[in-house]
């Protein structure tokens, strides 16, 4: 274990901060993700400044027209130009996966952290989420939407609600490992009060797996927009999304199968390699990682 | 033992409390009136408030909760709003489409992941390895209904092996019916096999690891009694919790694929419902699949003890 | 004292190790994890095999049965012979015939090396069932009689039980008769009774003598502690960073030790002398503990659930300057006494005053105030600093709470690098960054830093390798001498109390038993347990740091 003393680096205290292995090793794999992700990503933003036709455009004479000439991957049942409709539609699929990302685990933190430290708190918040996670997840999701209305926010918080246990469960086992360390009982007997061992010493344990699970969450998210949508329970189709494109495409399926391949394969590349880099990122943060997921 | 089984039973009450509390407040805390959602976009004011006083929606909150557990209690889960029958009797008309197809895909899933972690763990870091994440790591990736369309693109439209859609009850064709439900089946099965493959290959590495398996190698127990002997019963608890917290998930994807298919279970109702705002039939829906979920995280708990002997009551 | 000294010319050699590298799989330029060793052990013979950690004892072992992680370190070369059969080149399945039957391996940990879902008869029983050729009653049959000659109590219960439901001594022995029972030619023990408490060490020791004698066994057994091989070995191996670099038989090796790592071994091992005795200096009393109990769990909401009675009627204190020892085994209840006197966990019973305060029945707010006065180092050097936080923001972190600018605090902490041995730059470093000594400084630095009265060392130098151990422990004294604080320290070991303790405390099962100063404890013991504990410590006739027997004071 004795290392020759190296000057610290910038990286090396970053790799320190999340406690990373020193050797980064990555296949092609994980990189070809995040090449793919990179791109999916800057043509869903930049996708009003180069499709070829208005995604919303209805040319009731150019119904369900097969790939190719004008159209690139061909018309949809409306007549609306299917590859602009495509790229436009990971706009709000990525919206919503990075905002259920997000909330879910702030949330989560903030909840889980509590339950982690505070025991009275611990048996209530846990009964409750037990109670959350019963639920289907999709289930859960389809009631809060089709009672609050279909607006990306209320598919957002739909998405949301579900995760948040999970993200809780996490961050309370990972905070009630880090608590026995000897290094947290010396701050203890260092006269460190409760706030500040909470907020330097356990909290950070909690970063590396909430960066991994919020990967997780945001790809799960994007699966579970397209399920909505395809069950009726979605953002309206007025805005496309990639679910609702392969919703409306459905009927027209054994006519056209690209109706439904097209949005299909964009979704399923992108979650692919967001799974894939938060796989990697596991396998990087911490292997004793896989004990606490599921 | 036995006062073991009755206080984890016991502990199940609160969190059925909590979720049918849930399922009750979601209805009355939703943003708009009640009243209004259950009547329809065409309902005239005398309507909504008829169904304001049918529903005791004038009462006080805990009154009308207090009213609500009762019925339930009673195994009332109220009147559907659209078919005006009993929701008891429109959940029993479709449950055992839906019982058929989950019991098929749990057997598909455990008989193909299993294996496929096990021998990922084996050979960890070799091609069979790296095949068996590539496969897990796509079935979490491809939305379930996507995959149900091509297998039905390949398998049905473009091979025929198997008709497109449809179901038939294996009481009364059993052949007919493997035939309908093996599409389905393997569609739902994509996720669950790639979620318990994986627990399967975390697990075992894990245990791979341990001094107990070097102990079995060094009194010369062949590999694949290390394997399935040593290895698999001690990985186990992982295994089994995360099929049962999977059976969530193959709820979720029981409603697609039965859309998907056409198959006339529960998953269809909850669509119908869902399309038609039908409350009653949602709620009762949430009520019964959160209930089996728990029933079924319950004797998986249980099973623990038979599967490990350090795990005492 | 008396060594081992038997004749093995003409005794056949069972296992013959020549020349033999591992490396590192597609490293060459890596220095090889172990370098051309040889050696060999006669039937009958027993070898021992010692160095510090990371010195490749068991890369061998596991080299040898042929079970070397595979794809992390291979052979590159040499030869294992057993009896007539070269090992390296055998198939997979040759080898395995080969484990069991011709050779048979024991662990450290009896904790973790049996199979927790299976019954331990069972895993006797699976030997028989793979490598003889005996039906179901002539196999249960030959278990019992191997389990009955391991000395287990009532075997028939225990052929049934699960490892959880036995002792670390049990395990051992059921482990003991997993290897022996096919009576192989090699036993191969990996430090066996390292993980076991003194008094269960020393039946295991005399167990493996047995059945080495009955079996006529060649056995390679592997240690650390210097004690272990005054009592067992024929000939000693010692092995230092992958290269054997002395062999002798036992008692020319510790009567004149050729290399000087021998030597620095050999010097390193803690004597059993207790330290001279030093005059009280003060009579302050910093640290007085008074009828102290503890129960863990108990209560419950519904039924009144019975706890566990982890230490009771605990008195005893410390004057300034001075090092008071508690000894006892596992489940004697010293750590939850050192836990206790930090307030880590509250006391259910009885006084704990630091500098005439009493702090047992303090909330976590009133006692904060206190809490500087009285430090603790722990065990496990690699968790007991914050792996995410430079050294300097570790050893600041106490100050900075008592009000201290951090300019301050961080020169502080430069002061106390040089106090405990460490360069000044070391707090711009990481804790990865340092060896499990090196931690161990940092730790007490940080401890220090808060100018307490008492120091409690909680098992504060067991983990570390012995030569390390001696450092750390001259360090405690070092600073005991400057700043005269007083030390509570845990520890099982009785050499390493007898060197640094004034006073010592025997605790078992909770309770104290005898409460002497360190020269009549270990000298003239009273209470039964205390000479059970003294006569278990092995070697415990010769002097080894000085290659010589004990002189007998007194």
């Amino acid at each position: 274990m004795a290392k020759t003393a190296q000057p610290v680096s910038a990286s090396q205290w970053f790799l320190g901060a999340l406690s990373l292995p020193r050797k980064w090793r990555v296949g092609p794999g994980p990189i070809i993700a995040a090449i793919v992700l990179t791109v999916i990503v800057l043509s869903a933003i930049f996708a009003p400044y180069y499709v070829p036709f208005d995604p919303m455009h209805m040319e009731s004479t150019k119904r369900l027209q097969p790939p190719g000439g004008e159209y690139i991957l061909g018309t949809d049942p409306f007549g609306r130009d299917m590859f602009s409709r495509v790229v436009t539609g990971g706009r709000i699929s990525l919206l919503i996966g990075i905002g259920a990302a997000v909330i879910s685990v702030f949330f989560g933190l903030l909840i889980g952290l509590v339950a982690g430290f505070f025991r009275m708190a611990d048996a209530i918040i846990m009964r409750i989420m037990d109670s959350l996670m019963s639920i289907p997840a999709i289930l859960l999701a389809i009631a809060l939407v089709s009672l609050s209305g279909a607006s990306v926010g209320s598919v957002i918080i739909a998405i949301t609600i579900p995760e948040i246990p999970r993200v809780v469960r996490l961050v309370r086992s990972v905070v009630l490992s880090a608590r026995e360390e000897p290094y947290v009982e010396a701050a203890t007997a260092l006269g460190s009060s409760m706030p500040k061992i909470l907020t330097k010493h356990l909290m950070p344990n909690t970063m590396a797996p909430l960066i991994v699970q919020g990967t997780y969450i945001c790809a799960s998210a994007i699966l579970i927009e397209a399920i909505l949508s395809f069950l009726g329970a979605g953002v309206s189709t007025e805005t496309p999304t990639w679910g609702n494109i392969m919703a409306e495409g459905r009927d027209y399926f054994q006519i056209n199968p690209g109706l439904i391949f097209w949005p299909g394969l964009m979704l399923s590349l992108c979650i692919l390699s967001i799974n894939l880099i938060g796989d990697t990122a596991r396998d990087l943060l911490d292997p004793r990682l896989k004990k606490r997921e599921a | 033992m036995l006062g073991y089984i009755i206080r984890r039973i016991l502990a199940v009450i609160p969190v059925m409390l909590i979720v049918a509390i849930f399922v009750f407040l979601m209805l009355r805390l939703s943003p708009g009136d009640p009243a209004a959602i259950l009547a329809g976009d065409s309902a005239t004011a005398a309507q909504i408030e008829k169904i304001r006083t049918e529903l005791g929606l004038n009462d006080p909150l805990h009154i009308q909760f207090i009213t609500w557990m009762g019925q339930l209690l009673q195994g009332d889960l109220g009147t559907s709003l659209i078919s005006k029958t009993g929701v008891v009797d429109m959940i029993a008309n479709r449950i055992n489409p839906t019982i058929n197809l989950a019991l098929m895909t749990i057997i598909i899933s455990v008989l193909l992941a299993v294996p496929m972690g096990v021998a990922a763990a084996w050979r960890h870091r070799t091609w069979v390895d790296y095949l068996v994440m590539s496969f897990s790591v796509l079935g979490f990736s491809i939305p379930v209904f996507v995959i149900g369309y091509i297998f039905m693109a390949i398998f049905a439209l473009g091979l025929g092996w198997f008709p497109v859609q449809g179901y038939r009850a294996p009481t009364e064709d059993f052949f007919g019916f493997l035939l309908r439900a093996i599409l389905p089946s393997l569609t739902l099965a994509t996720i669950y096999v790639a979620l318990i493959a994986r627990m399967t290959r975390a697990s075992m590495l894990e245990v791979l690891g341990e001094d107990y398996i070097r102990t079995a190698r060094a009194k010369g127990v062949k590999e694949n009694s290390v394997l399935f002997r040593h290895a698999l019963r001690n990985a186990a608890v992982p295994i089994m919790t995360i099929i049962g917290i999977g059976f969530a998930l193959l709820i979720g994807g029981v409603v697609v694929t039965e859309s998907v298919f056409n198959i006339p279970g529960i998953g269809r109702l909850t669509v119908d419902a869902i399309l038609a705002r039908d409350y009653p039939v949602i709620q009762a829906i949430i009520l019964l699949t959160a209930g089996i979920y728990v029933l079924i995280n319950l004797l998986i708990d249980l099973s623990y003890t038979l599967l490990d002997p350090r795990i005492r009551y | 004292m008396k060594f081992k000294s038997r004749n093995f010319e003409g005794a056949e050699t069972v296992l013959d190790i020549k020349d033999l590298s591992v490396n590192l799989p597609n490293q060459e330029t890596v220095a090889p994890i172990l370098d051309r060793i040889s050696l060999n052990i006669r039937a009958g013979e027993t070898a021992c095999l010692v160095g510090e950690s990371g010195s490749g004892k068991s890369v061998t072992s596991l080299a040898v049965m042929g079970l070397l992680p595979k794809g992390a370190l291979e052979v590159t070369g040499g030869k294992i012979t057993l009896e007539d059969r070269e090992l390296l080149g055998l198939s997979h399945n040759e080898l395995r015939h080969m484990r069991a039957r011709r050779m048979a391996m024991i662990f450290q940990e009896p904790m973790t090396a049996l199979n927790p879902v299976m019954r331990v008869g069972d895993q006797i029983d699976e030997v028989l069932q793979i490598h003889a050729d005996m039906s179901a009653s002539e196999r249960k049959a030959r278990v019992l009689d191997i389990m009955e000659q391991v000395h287990l109590p009532d075997v028939k219960r225990i052929y049934g039980s699960y490892p959880h439901q036995l002792s670390g001594g049990q395990r051992q022995r059921i482990m003991i008769a997993m290897a022996l029972v096919l009576q192989p030619k090699l036993l191969i023990a990996d430090e066996p009774t390292t993980a076991l408490d003194v008094t269960t060490q020393a039946q295991i020791l005399r167990l493996i003598a047995e059945l080495q004698e009955k079996q006529g066994t060649a056995v390679l057994f592997i240690t650390h502690d210097m004690g272990v091989v005054s009592e067992i070995a024929d000939t000693v191996h010692v092995m230092k960073e992958g290269q054997i670099v002395e062999q002798a038989p036992v008692e020319k090796l510790l009567r004149e030790p050729r290399e000087d790592y021998t030597q620095k071994l050999l010097k390193a091992v803690p004597s059993l002398i207790p330290r001279k005795v030093r005059p009280p200096k003060s009579d302050d009393q910093v640290l007085q503990v008074q009828g102290m109990k503890k129960i863990y769990g108990g209560g419950g909401i519904f039924v009144k659930k019975e706890g566990t009675l982890a230490a009771q009627d605990v008195s005893f204190s410390i004057a300034r300057g001075r090092t008071l020892g508690i000894v006892g085994e596992s489940g004697s209840g010293k750590s939850t006494v050192a836990r206790c006197v930090m307030r880590l966990i509250d006391p259910t019973e009885g006084e704990v005053r630091v500098d005439g305060n009493e702090i047992a029945r303090l909330s976590r707010r009133q006692l904060r105030p206190y809490r500087r006065f009285i430090q603790i180092v722990f065990q496990d050097p690699f968790r007991s600093l914050n792996p995410r936080w430079k050294v300097g923001e570790s050893l600041i972190e106490g100050p900075l709470n008592y009000g201290i600018s951090r300019a301050e605090a961080m020169k502080q902490a430069g002061d106390l690098m040089e106090l405990v041995g460490l360069p000044r730059d070391v707090l711009d470093r990481y804790p990865h960054q340092f060896s499990g000594g090196q931690r161990q400084r940092i730790a007490i630095a940080r401890a220090v830093a808060m100018k307490p009265d008492v120091l409690v060392a909680d098992e504060a130098v067991s983990a570390l390798d012995v030569s390390i151990q001696a450092q750390v422990l001259d360090l405690l004294g070092d600073i005991q001498d400057k700043l005269g604080v007083a030390i509570l320290f845990i520890t099982h070991d009785l050499r390493v109390a007898a060197q640094i303790c004034d006073d010592i405390v025997v605790m078992q099962n909770g309770l104290i038993v005898e409460y002497n100063s360190a020269s009549e404890v270990l000298a003239n013991p009273q209470h039964e347990y205390t000479r059970a504990l003294t006569e278990a410590a092995p070697g415990r006739e010769w002097d080894f740091a000085n290659f010589c027997e004990l002189k007998k004071t007194a």
